[in-house]
Parts: structure tokens; C-alpha cells; sequence
């Protein structure tokens, strides 16, 4: 069950190996690779559809891979937040915690530490009489997550966990996520806040069930090729609007190796003196970040398959 | 309004399940209250004990269906009336012929608990009775050595089981089933399907429990509520309406477990095919209905017309309210009621094995290729 391990990352890995699954006619995942390693967490991004929760469900063994390989701990040392939280509507906080501890043998004074713990680090102690089903959403979530987490798994498995959850409870989820980390748990998530993803070790960029860039975070954004320059509003040319994107109410052109200066320039950037060493106008280049990183990786393999 | 419409109507159009039961089920409806809906008994199982037998049973009418015979000499008098008894306990025939009872004349015994089949027997030995007086009054007649026209006027009857004949005695016994199909496969056919909705299933598919576990933990509590629910039924019946309980409470007790098995195994494989609980209920009240129009609860098995009579040979309920109604009413020994319990034995075998390995996969990972 061990896989290899590279530089400083520990021995145990975890994760799927040239993963494919098809529903009908659909290839949700297409020879998708994605490792994790105790102690650290990989996150999986990607827009809807771009197979994230298919992944994870294969990871966790709620759906079964005909194509390539998957290495996971056994069940009782897999915690899993799926899609929908996997709570009981009709059992309180505390009686969905008490199952969920029930079966994973959790025993004695263990479980009310643990419950108490969680339950006051998220917010939720004064709901732990209130069935699951009248919680917000994003209560609700916050559950779901401390559920995976009662039983300190060895492989945690994360389906969104922080969609729909207030920016406080978002920074307690991950309170909770970084201590199961430093606990030893390998952690995958998926998540479609990049900001997050940006705090993971690993990512893992898919689109349409494809691998578009995986990595450190660094590694990724390193990879981008050319530059983005920011512009204030859209590009008026075909080709530029083709990769431009909008982001905190400007807009950002991802300009490909060798493309020429003109090609970048929209409407109102106005004239630029300084170039940079590739022709491109040097005012209005931005270093990218992940969320640039992510998003010319997804713009590339748009713009591969449309001249495809 | 339109859009309301033309929106319902689409979804109706995509859930085919439910539409192919509002078609199918007015037609379902229709053959089997058709064919099946008649209190008008027209075959009267009977036997026949006692010295001349075998001659009494060629001269009953038609009506009286001969099952079997039993050709005693005037001595054995008791032991004929005894064969006769032991033949209505056990459900072989609803009347029986004794040709010579304890009292020298002939003895009519008819059996109670099949309420409509007694009171049709009884209609036609009533008729008899006044063609016989009629006559009587005009020639006369030389003695007549079997119980024809002329010794039905003369024969003691005696109705068993349910002297007078209430409809309470027969519906109670039989409604204890339907109040177990109702709990055991009804109900229970939603406890699986909404997991599968709340998506709480995938939760449980990685878990560490066993199929096993899943599956028992999920019947367990619907069988502890049919049990009570049987219970319930069966104490109000006995206190509240006085149906008589003269058999053996362990072999009423077996048969209801193998009648639970069944149910609660077509709950969990109703549930395990379902993918909502919308569709669940449908499926149930589908194996529901013909159990309690066909399973001889209402309507007496004999007027069902043989094309849909070997529908109620398959029921579960069929054989369950055979039970009860023999241990009830007729204190029934096992000995004469194993068929129903292998059927019921096997049948659950059946269907709990089927349940069982639709129950695997459903918890299992989801196909992917």
C-alpha cells in the first residue's frame, strides 16, 4: 500500500494513480493522478464539472476506478466529507457526532473531549441539541467536516469543505484542517476558493476531467508560460478576449511566449514607453499567483482545443 | 398557470415508473376486482365420514366439492366424527358429512372460520331443508340412507370455530398480516431509499461497516416495531373483540417471523431498486394491494377465477393469514400448516437473498468504467 516517496515528503502516500471512470458516455476522469502525503494537504481545484468530486469519491471508495490504481488506508482510518456532508437531517449535532463515533469505535471520555473540542472551536456547542437539518448550510458543512474528523483518520478526504461557510468559519475549518495536518493526517480536499488552495502543498488543476497542471503551488504558478498584463477593461481583439479573464474589477491578459506587444494592449491600458524583454509593455504586467496560474492552465487547454 | 403545467407535465413525462403505474394500475385494478372481487362461493370443499360414505358423497349436489371420504361402520361413530373434525381443524374442507353421528342421525359440521364458504353452505343446506319439507307435504317418501334432500332436513348442524359467524373473527387474524406487510416492507422500503436521497449512503459505502451491519441495523428497528405492532393488533383483537385465540402462540409466533422475513426482505430489495422514496412507495403499495384483494383476506380464494387465483399462491399474505386463521381460530397444529411455512420459508430465503445481494451493491462503490 506504500508508495513512493520524493525528497523530504514522508514514505506513506496515498492517492489515485492513473485514475479513469466514465458515466455513460461521459470520461469524468481521464488517467488523473493525484498523490498525498501525511501531514500535508493536496488540494484539487477546478470550475463545475471539471471531475473534482469524482476524484475524491474514488480516493475515499464511494466509487469504484475500472482504469488505474487507488491507495487508501483501510475504512476505519479514512475520514470523508462527501459532497453533501453526510449528515443525518433528522439527528442532532450531537447524536450524527455519537453515530459517526459509534462506529469508528470511539469510545469513552475520547469522544466527549473530541465533540466538546470541535463543537466550541466551530461554533456550533450552543447547536448541538438542533437537528442537522435545521442548521444554515454553512453550519451544516462545519459538521459534516468535524464528523470526518472525529475519528483522527489517517487520510482525510474533503469535499469542499469550506463552500458556502462565513470567512470566520472558513478561517475555523481551517484551524482544524491544519491541526488534523500536523497531526499526521494526509488531507484531500477539493475547493474552488484558489486562495486556499494557494495554502496547500500540493494542487491538482483539472478541467473536464483532465489534468491541466499539478504541483506545489509554486510550481505551478512557476510554469506559466509568457506574461499577463492587467488592463482595465476587456480587450477589444478576438484573439486578446480569448485570454483575458476578469479579476477584482479588472481584467487580466494572459500573454502567450513571443506574442507581440500590440496583441496584449486593450482599449484604455494607453501607451506604454517601457517593453519588457519579450516586447510586452512592462506597466500592467502582474507576477501571477495561483489564481492566474489556474486560470491561463484553463485557458491554454480552451484555446488547445478550439485550434484542435 | 401554464408554465406550471407545462412544467409538471415534463417531469411526469421523465419519471416513467410513475407513469407506467398510473396506466398500469387502473388496469391491474380492474382484472383483479373483476375477477377477484366476489363473495359468491360457488365450490364448497367438503368431506365425507361415516358408514356409506363413499355413496352420500355421489348424491351431495354439485356445489359440494368431495376432497375426501372416509367409510366407517355405525360403531365407529366417534371415530368418523373425529376424522371429520381433524379435516375442518386442518383446512382441507369447509363442510363435512357425517353420515351417522353420536345421536344415530346424520351431522352437518361446517367451519366458521371461512366465513363466506359456511354461509354459502349453510344458504344451500337451508334450501334443501325446504325442498325436502316441500316434499314431504306432497308424496311420500321412502327413507333415504344418505344425507340427500331427505336426511339434510333431518341433520344436526353445527357451525365450528366461529358459531355465529362474525366477520371480526376472520378480518382480525388477516389484517395482523397486512399491518405486518405494511411495517415491514412499506416503511421499510423507504428506510434504505432515503438514505440514498439524503446521500447519507455514500457516507455509510466508506465507512467501517460491514454490508451486514448496514443491513441488519437498518431492520432491526422496523422489525421490533412489527413485532409490537403485532402484538398491538392481536391484544386489542382478542380483549376488545373477542376473537379467540385457541392455538399455540409458538407456532403463531413462527409463522409471523417467517412472514416478517418475507416483508422486511421485500422492503429492503423495493428500497434497494428505488431511487427515491417517492418510487419506493409505489413499488410497495404495488405488492401491497394484490396481497390484500388476492391473499383470500377480503375475498374467499375459491370465487377468484383460476387465471388470477395462482396470483394469490404466490402472495406471502396468502399463506400467512392460512396461518393465523388455523392457529387462531381452528387452534391448527403444525403438523397440517408446514406447507405454508416452507413456502413462507423459502419465499423469504428468496427474497432476503435477493435483498441481501442488491443491498451489497448498492453499498458498495458505484459502478465506474
Amino acid at each position: 500500500m506504500t508508495g513512493t516517496a520524493g525528497g523530504d515528503r514522508p514514505a506513506i502516500q496515498w492517492g489515485a494513480e492513473a485514475v479513469s471512470v466514465s458515466f455513460g458516455g461521459l470520461r469524468a476522469l481521464d488517467q488523473v493522478s493525484v498523490a498525498v502525503w501525511p501531514g500535508q494537504v493536496t488540494a484539487v481545484v477546478g470550475g463545475d464539472g471539471a471531475g473534482k468530486t469524482t476524484l475524491l469519491r474514488c480516493v475515499a471508495g464511494a466509487l469504484a476506478v475500472a482504469e488505474g490504481t487507488v491507495r487508501r488506508p483501510g475504512a476505519q482510518r479514512i475520514g470523508y466529507l462527501p459532497p453533501d456532508t453526510g449528515v443525518y437531517d433528522d439527528l442532532s449535532v450531537a447524536e450524527n457526532l455519537e453515530f459517526r463515533s459509534a462506529v469508528f469505535g470511539i469510545t469513552g471520555a475520547v469522544v466527549g473531549r473530541r465533540v466538546g473540542e470541535y463543537l466550541e472551536r466551530t461554533g456550533l456547542a450552543a447547536a448541538r441539541d438542533r437537528l442537522a437539518g435545521q442548521l444554515s448550510g454553512g453550519m451544516r458543512r462545519k459538521l459534516g467536516v468535524i464528523a470526518a474528523m472525529l475519528p483522527e483518520p489517517e487520510l482525510l478526504v474533503l469535499d469542499e469543505p469550506t463552500t458556502g461557510v462565513d470567512p470566520v468559519s472558513r478561517a475555523d475549518l481551517w484551524w482544524l484542517i491544519a491541526r488534523a495536518a500536523a497531526g499526521g493526517a494526509a488531507i484531500l480536499m477539493s475547493t474552488t476558493y484558489l486562495d486556499e488552495a494557494a495554502r496547500a502543498a500540493h494542487v491538482l488543476v483539472l478541467d473536464a476531467g483532465r489534468t491541466l497542471a499539478a504541483g506545489t503551488p509554486a510550481e505551478i504558478v512557476a510554469s506559466v508560460p509568457g506574461t499577463i498584463a492587467v488592463v482595465p477593461s476587456r480587450p477589444d481583439g478576438v484573439d486578446e478576449r480569448r485570454r483575458a479573464w476578469r479579476r477584482a474589477g479588472t481584467w487580466r491578459v494572459w500573454q502567450p511566449v513571443g506574442q507581440a506587444t500590440a496583441e496584449v494592449a486593450g482599449p484604455t491600458a494607453g501607451p506604454s514607453a517601457e517593453q519588457g524583454a519579450a516586447g510586452l509593455p512592462a506597466r500592467g504586467l502582474v507576477t501571477p499567483d495561483l489564481q492566474d496560474a489556474v486560470c491561463v492552465a484553463e485557458l491554454r487547454a480552451e484555446l488547445d482545443g478550439a485550434d484542435a | 398557470m401554464r408554465a406550471m403545467i407545462i412544467k409538471e407535465f415534463r417531469q411526469l413525462r421523465r419519471d416513467r415508473r410513475t407513469l407506467a403505474m398510473m396506466i398500469v394500475m387502473p388496469i391491474l385494478l380492474l382484472v383483479i376486482l373483476g375477477y377477484a372481487a366476489s363473495f359468491d362461493v360457488s365450490d364448497i370443499p367438503t368431506v365425507v365420514a361415516g358408514p356409506g360414505a363413499d355413496v352420500a358423497a355421489t348424491a351431495l349436489p354439485k356445489s359440494f366439492q368431495v376432497a375426501a371420504t372416509y367409510t366407517a361402520t355405525a360403531a365407529q361413530t366417534g371415530t368418523a366424527t373425529a376424522w371429520a373434525q381433524d379435516e375442518l381443524r386442518d383446512g382441507h374442507a369447509a363442510v363435512a358429512i357425517v353420515t351417522a353421528g353420536a345421536n344415530g342421525g346424520p351431522l352437518i359440521l361446517i367451519d366458521g372460520s371461512q366465513l363466506f364458504t359456511a354461509q354459502a353452505a349453510l344458504r344451500q343446506f337451508a334450501a334443501q331443508r325446504s325442498g325436502a319439507s316441500t316434499a314431504a307435504s306432497t308424496a311420500a317418501s321412502t327413507a333415504d340412507p344418505v344425507p340427500g334432500v331427505a336426511a339434510v332436513a333431518n341433520a344436526t348442524i353445527q357451525v365450528l370455530y366461529n358459531p355465529q359467524l362474525k366477520t371480526s373473527y376472520i378480518m382480525i387474524p388477516g389484517l395482523a398480516g397486512v399491518i405486518l406487510v405494511f411495517v415491514g416492507t412499506v416503511i421499510t422500503s423507504l428506510g434504505v431509499v432515503r438514505e440514498r436521497q439524503a446521500g447519507t449512503l455514500e457516507q455509510l459505502a466508506v465507512m467501517p461497516l460491514r454490508p451486514a451491519d448496514v443491513f441488519l441495523g437498518k431492520i432491526v428497528p422496523y422489525f421490533a416495531v412489527a413485532v409490537a405492532d403485532l402484538v398491538i393488533v392481536l391484544a386489542v383483537g382478542v380483549a376488545v373483540f373477542g376473537v379467540p385465540f385457541r392455538g399455540s402462540f409458538a407456532v403463531f409466533g413462527l409463522g409471523a417471523l417467517l412472514f416478517v422475513f418475507v416483508t422486511l426482505g421485500l422492503g429492503v430489495l423495493i428500497s434497494s431498486v428505488s431511487q427515491t422514496q417517492g418510487q419506493a412507495i409505489q413499488l410497495a403499495v404495488m405488492t401491497l394491494l394484490p396481497q390484500v384483494l388476492l391473499s383470500g383476506l377480503i375475498f374467499p380464494l375459491t370465487s377468484i377465477v383460476i387465471g388470477v387465483r395462482w396470483i394469490a399462491y404466490l402472495l406471502p399474505l396468502t399463506y400467512f393469514t392460512e396461518i393465523s386463521r388455523g392457529v387462531m381460530l381452528r387452534a391448527e397444529p403444525i403438523g397440517s400448516l408446514w406447507p405454508p411455512f416452507v413456502y413462507l420459508a423459502l419465499l423469504g430465503a428468496a427474497v432476503t437473498g435477493l435483498a441481501i445481494w442488491r443491498f451489497r451493491a448498492f453499498l458498495a462503490p458505484g459502478a465506474a468504467r
